[in-house]
């Protein structure tokens, strides 16, 4: 799709299509992700909004409030991929059969929970198919809604309800898993891994893309969670900032299997700047942990390393 | 009816008769009637004058109260905003503050 | 005029889809419903229908994407049997309480484990609870019948609700029997086009599907829902009288087999009520005993006065169960029927048999010992043994 300038002004004055009156937390990471991914709909586009069950789902859609300007479904936990790509090819055929006119995009919604793990095989069966729709992942790197268990998404050393933190445990023991290279092996034209920046031009662009090209897309968005991850909820911005600065959560794109680099902090900070304001990872910085935190690093360096390979 | 609230229609109360089939919405936004605002436990005050319009603020709020028309941020939705504090944090000229309470 | 044929009930199946021509179809293969998408894959890539299949990754993203599918307004359907029917157990719930009019081919087959690839009811009486309308077969020509029938049905407003069209696998599926088609327009006709009122695609609307809603919403959510199945009673009889005028063929909630007179009665689900036919007519013919039998074709909604009102003169009544409900006491039909009999008041004597588990054979002969064992009960007021195997092989003489 041509490269058109992000214009900030220009886009924050376009018609918001997620309603206040949900239910999520203060301060939610997960509904600012949906206000921007909705956001980068053209204004005339009609779209189908999916969302697998989870922390957005039951607060966005609690009966009889919906929080969404356009039409919504929700089915199960797991099958967010399996039921727009039977609402995407419904589309299809009726628009073939001249029933409908209207131009709809299909974007999905669904939280770490849903897509890395329980949801995986669906969202798998959805991106092979090629089906044209864009899954969106909110990833709070824990299964929030149920109290903050471990997912695959969840970062190694996490302090979760099912992985504590105790006197013979250091919280998750897996590093967590690579979903945004696994759906591009899926060879779907269009990935896309992002979070929060001051003018969200990142995640917009992001955003455009995936929903304008033709074809299965996906993206993932690292979307903090101040209840989760035990940091004030004014401070999101600052925490998705440290996220991006330390290259614990790069921003990139895989196009057409091209991966490209889309961020580079000139001053790379330690990851433990990253760590020290959550409380998940407090227990790190006993003394008896102070390993860990280079085990860590040692991680981020390692993968921070292939990336930048591979996107050369 | 224009001031007729999603609640008047289906609540807590209503018979089953009344209750939408297979619990489907056939409209928008109704979320817009329930007032999120309640749970506010501090307050953000805008303070026009010292607002540039740099609209900074406005991606950043959950719960999307912060009104937009034609690159111009107007004054707080109070009916929802839940006091999180975020644009607070990121306005970068001090024309948002926090205060106690409702 | 009627086209004859030869078709096996899958086949007959597959070209009442083919001439339903339904907007989506996402299905994923299990013996013994597989045909079922296979040839639905065939006339697609012949260019004979405009459906679009979902090759879907599991059964449970089948019935997802059905849902999905039929909620944007699209005519949807799928095809399973046994475990595939199990792992979209979730989704048939979702389905009818989303009130979708979904159609689903069921091809009956006994659950895991261990895997049998064989005839029972073990998968449609496990969903028994889900909501769905279940109408039963005998043979390929019912079965074709009653998948014409279903969009009637399902797509009625004062339904909404999706119905399994149920058939025993390999007996009827893969056996192949005359049968008499329906000509296309008159299908295409019969079933019309789908016009829901809501759609997720509806340019004039929007719609949000699939709420969480607290516990003051839910009951009066399942009353509703029990509505639309007490209205498919009636909407079943009257589609079904539509579809007698024009194909000659008669369909109820049950087919009474020489009841008028009967006073000892089987009644039963699915292809064994060929078999006992046979066995009444056997029985009439050398004894002039007076024996009939029950076919049971809807189960859901469940006929209860109907069938008490039929069993009514009967002394003595057998109940024929094709799965196992492992209550340590009866079966599903069996349960169902001796609560409608004694709602009823009914005077009649029932046992219930388990027959057929797993695809095991059930003959002629096995009929004629039960409609025995019916007269002896008849006569000595006797019960020895409520529940009964068929066909079961035992190092004990008494069993159960």
């Amino acid at each position: 799709m041509e490269k058109t300038t992000y214009n900030f002004k220009e886009v924050m004055s376009k018609p918001e299509r997620l309603a206040p009156g949900h239910r999520m937390c203060a301060g939610c990471g997960g509904t600012i992700t949906v206000r921007t991914v909705l956001r980068a709909l053209e204004e005339g586009d009609r779209a189908v909004i999916g969302n697998a069950t989870g922390c957005l789902e039951v607060s966005s859609f609690m009966y009889p409030y919906t929080a969404y300007e356009d039409s919504y479904i929700h089915n199960a936990f797991e099958n967010a991929g399996a039921t727009l790509s039977g609402v995407e090819t419904a589309y299809h055929v009726l628009r073939k059969k001249g029933k409908i006119r209207d131009n709809f995009k299909f974007i999905t919604f669904g939280g770490d929970g849903g897509t890395y793990d329980i949801g995986f095989q669906s969202l798998s069966g959805a991106m092979e198919r090629g089906h044209d729709m864009v899954y969106v992942c909110y990833d709070n790197g824990a299964y929030m809604n149920t109290g903050t268990q471990r997912s695959s998404a969840t970062p190694q050393y996490a302090d979760t309800t099912t992985t504590p933190a105790g006197k013979v445990s250091a919280g998750k023991v897996q590093i967590r898993k690579d979903l945004a290279a696994i759906m591009a092996e899926h060879h779907i034209p269009y990935v896309g891994q992002s979070t929060f920046t001051s003018n969200f031009k990142d995640l917009y662009t992001k955003a455009q893309k995936a929903i304008y090209t033709p074809g299965a897309a996906f993206l993932n968005v690292l979307s903090p969670c101040p209840r989760g991850w035990g940091y004030d909820p004014s401070e999101m911005m600052n925490i998705c900032k440290l996220a991006v600065d330390t290259c614990y959560w790069p921003m990139f794109e895989v196009i057409e299997g091209r991966w490209i680099l889309n961020y580079e902090p000139k001053n790379k900070l330690p990851v433990e700047d990253f760590l020290r304001p959550q409380r998940r990872f407090k227990h790190l910085f006993k003394k008896e942990n102070e390993e860990l935190i280079g085990r860590f690093q040692e991680e981020i360096d390692k993968q921070w390393e292939e990336l930048r390979n591979k996107c050369n | 009816m224009a001031n007729e609230k999603i609640y008047d229609r289906i609540n807590e109360q209503s018979p089953w008769q009344d209750i939408t089939e297979g619990n489907k919405i056939f409209e928008a936004a109704t979320s817009k009637d329930f007032c999120t605002g309640e749970w506010r436990t501090a307050t953000p005050v805008w303070s026009a004058e010292k607002c540039k319009q740099c609209l900074l603020c406005t991606p950043v709020c959950p719960d999307s109260s912060i009104p937009v028309n034609a690159g111009k941020r107007g004054d707080f939705d109070y009916d929802h905003c839940k006091g999180c504090g975020i644009c607070a944090k990121v306005c970068p000229f001090g024309a948002i503050s926090m205060r106690e309470g409702k | 005029m009627a086209i004859r044929e030869r078709l096996s009930g899958n086949e007959a199946v597959a070209y009442a889809i083919r001439q339903v021509d339904p907007d989506v179809m996402p299905a994923f293969p299990i013996t013994p419903s597989t045909e079922i998408p296979q040839y639905v894959a065939n006339y697609i890539a012949n260019g004979e229908i405009d459906t679009e299949f979902i090759h879907v990754e599991s059964e449970h993203s089948a019935m997802s994407a059905t849902v999905g599918a039929s909620a944007a307004g699209a005519r949807a359907v799928t095809a399973t049997s046994s475990c595939g029917m199990a792992l979209m157990w979730e989704e048939l719930y979702v389905a009818a309480s989303n009130r979708l009019p979904i159609v689903l081919a069921l091809v009956n087959r006994a659950l895991s484990g261990p895997i049998n690839i064989n005839a029972d009811h073990s998968d449609s009486m496990g969903a028994r609870d889900s909501g769905w309308i279940q109408i039963y077969a005998e043979s390929n020509q019912e079965v074709y019948d009653n998948y014409i029938q279903a969009f009637p049905i399902a797509e009625d407003k004062r339904v909404h609700l999706p119905v399994m069209v149920c058939q025993d696998g390999f007996i009827t599926s893969h056996g192949v029997e005359n049968i008499l088609l329906v000509e296309d327009d008159k299908v295409k006709d019969f079933v019309g086009e789908y016009e829901p009122d809501h759609y997720l695609l509806n340019a004039s609307e929007r719609m949000a599907v699939g709420p969480y809603a607290v516990s003051n919403y839910y009951m009066e959510t399942k009353r509703a829902q029990r509505q639309a199945m007490i209205n498919a009673r009636e909407v079943i009889l009257e589609v079904a009288d539509r579809f007698e005028r024009m194909t000659g063929r008669r369909y109820g909630f049950f087919e009474e087999y020489r009841m008028e007179d009967a006073e000892y009665a089987v009644v039963i689900i699915g292809s064994a009520a060929g078999t006992c036919k046979a066995a009444v007519d056997e029985i009439r013919n050398t004894t002039g005993k007076r024996v009939g039998l029950i076919k049971i074709r809807v189960f859901r909604p469940f006929p209860e006065e109907e069938i008490a009102k039929a069993l009514s003169g009967v002394k003595a009544a057998a109940v024929m169960d094709r799965s196992e409900m492992f209550a340590a006491a009866g079966g599903p039909l069996g349960a169902e029927v001796r609560a409608a009999l004694y709602q009823a008041h009914g005077t009649a004597e029932v046992v219930n048999y388990f027959y057929g588990l797993g695809g095991r054979d059930i003959t002629v002969s096995d009929f004629k010992a039960v409609y025995d064992r019916l007269e002896t009960i008849a006569r000595t007021h006797i019960i020895t043994d409520m529940y009964e195997y068929i066909g079961l092989r035992s190092a004990q003489t008494k069993e159960v």
